[in-house]
């Protein structure tokens, strides 16, 4: 199967883009090098395409209903144009997906991982039961673009009908583009501050120019991975999977159990009281050399966990992982090992997230 | 360095022989292709390297790779200023961001590997 192309693939292989197979799509890695991209989000503002995200809508009278039975928080305390995390776990509760719920006065949205859109589509349509939903996914026809950084809402000053600087954190607003419409919402995955679009596929590279004129700096998922991890959010398939549950991941703040039964609310409950589970930590390592995924945690050469993400991070020059631990060893300063490839490197448990922007 | 006096094996590594000495270090476009260096691991004074075999690791931000020795030898100096600052070597891979010097054995050549011509062609048939 090739791979899916953004309505932005042909600007970023024009523009000198190095491009990587991520997810099913053909997506920029980097444009002039992974370190400058991340330095622009965190000085400045940087732009991501992130198109291949999964997209869905939800209409009807039974879509709160649906998305209740699916996800760990709660879709009925949420106000219009309010946007919430939470996770989609399997019967165990183990995670499915990590998702963004949106909830508009006419019906709701949820965006998911791109190379779980196939597997959450297949979810709801499994599970939808008799309910009264319409669910569309609008992925294909749209396109989603993030700005980011400290510059990033100042510089989006007048791009859509709507006064963006208004918005609250972790809310969103339905408005026009030039006359096309677009949803957007101060969301982001940097852990800076920032908007994310939604417009329609046909006007991508238009509101892409547009940002781009206005001094956003086209940034790639390599920089998008730096930057996530210094602001220590999950990565799915790295430190959530269909194994690891919320409570694991740190994320125990985004399941709500008395909101109702969910598919793996019964497991979760149970697993919520484990305390024998392996739970997610940041690492600092001495030096410079970065720890991978899959690289040993050991405590007196016994293991006692695995990195699930790890880097040399641009803003604190640093090498830092998250990886999975021992509960024994998850302490803060809890002195480990990494093994990187046959030879140990001191780290010790640290305090996530590595990076917390100023507020 | 000259690059055009230089020569180069397939895998991106460069040497200039001087009399019983080889110089090692990578090439523009090895650096070009990795970006942001963060770590350079390289072999002490005394070891052996062999010929295609590897003699270190230089890592990107989003990938390690192998640097592998184009002569047989030992190590009679490393560039010890790699380690705090690997950024010498993306801003002067044939200059400052030598690696390693390599003793070889007498009649040793560098025949075996490319020229600068033959190593652009390759290059450029990797469609980079």
């Amino acid at each position: 199967m090739t791979a899916l192309r953004t309505p932005l693939y042909d600007w970023h292989v024009s523009h000198g883009a190095r491009m990587v197979e991520f997810g099913g799509w053909d997506m920029p890695v980097q444009y002039t090098g992974i370190v400058e991209e991340h330095q622009a989000v965190r000085t400045a503002a940087g732009l991501f395409d992130i198109s291949h995200m999964g997209r869905l809508s939800f209409a009807g009278p039974d879509a709160l209903g649906l998305i209740q039975h699916v996800w760990t928080n709660n879709a009925a305390t949420m106000k219009d144009w309010q946007v919430r995390y939470g996770l989609v776990c399997n019967e165990q509760g183990g995670t499915r997906d990590d998702v963004l719920v949106y909830r508009w006065p006419y019906g709701w949205a949820m965006v998911v991982n791109a190379s779980n859109r196939p597997k959450i589509v297949g979810w709801l349509s499994q599970h939808r039961a008799g309910r009264d939903v319409q669910i569309a996914d609008q992925t294909l026809a749209t396109c989603m673009v993030a700005v980011q950084g400290p510059k990033a809402v100042e510089l989006c000053r007048g791009l859509t009908d709507a006064d963006v600087s208004q918005l609250a954190y972790y809310h969103g607003v339905a408005t026009r583009y030039r006359g096309d419409q677009c949803v957007v919402s101060r969301t982001g995955y940097t852990g800076e501050d920032g908007l994310e679009i939604m417009l329609g596929a046909a006007h991508a590279v238009e509101l892409w120019e547009d940002l781009l004129a206005r001094g956003a700096r086209p940034c790639g998922l390599g920089a998008r991975d730096t930057l996530r991890l210094e602001a220590a959010m999950p990565l799915y398939g790295h430190e959530l999977t269909e194994e690891i549950d919320p409570y694991q991941a740190g994320l125990g703040w985004a399941v709500k159990p008395d909101k109702g039964d969910f598919i793996g609310r019964d497991a979760l409950l149970r697993r919520r009281e484990d305390t024998s589970e392996r739970r997610r930590v940041g690492l600092e390592l001495e030096g410079k050399r970065p720890a991978r995924e899959g690289a040993a945690v050991l405590r007196d050469g016994r293991e006692v966990g695995k990195v699930t993400s790890g880097t040399v991070t641009p803003t604190l020059n640093r090498a830092i992982a998250m990886a999975y631990v021992d509960p024994a060893c998850t302490a803060v300063g809890t002195a480990l090992e990494v093994d990187i490839r046959g030879k140990p490197a001191a780290a010790r448990v640290v305090k996530l997230p590595f990076y917390q922007r100023a507020k | 360095m000259d690059p055009k006096k230089l020569r180069y094996a397939p895998t991106h590594e460069w040497a200039s022989l001087e009399g019983d000495t080889c110089t090692i270090g990578i090439t523009k476009f090895a650096v070009e292709q990795l970006t942001d260096i963060v770590y350079i691991e390289l072999p002490d004074v005394g070891d052996h390297v062999f010929k295609g075999d590897g003699f270190g690791e230089i890592e990107s931000v989003k990938a390690v790779s192998d640097l592998y020795s184009p002569v047989d030898g030992e190590v009679t100096a490393v560039n010890e200023k790699l380690a705090n600052d690997p950024s010498i070597v993306t801003n002067d891979p044939y200059g400052k961001g030598w690696m390693v010097k390599v003793k070889v054995e007498p009649g040793t050549t560098l025949d075996h590997l490319l020229t600068l011509e033959q190593y652009e062609k390759q290059v450029a048939s990797e469609g980079h």
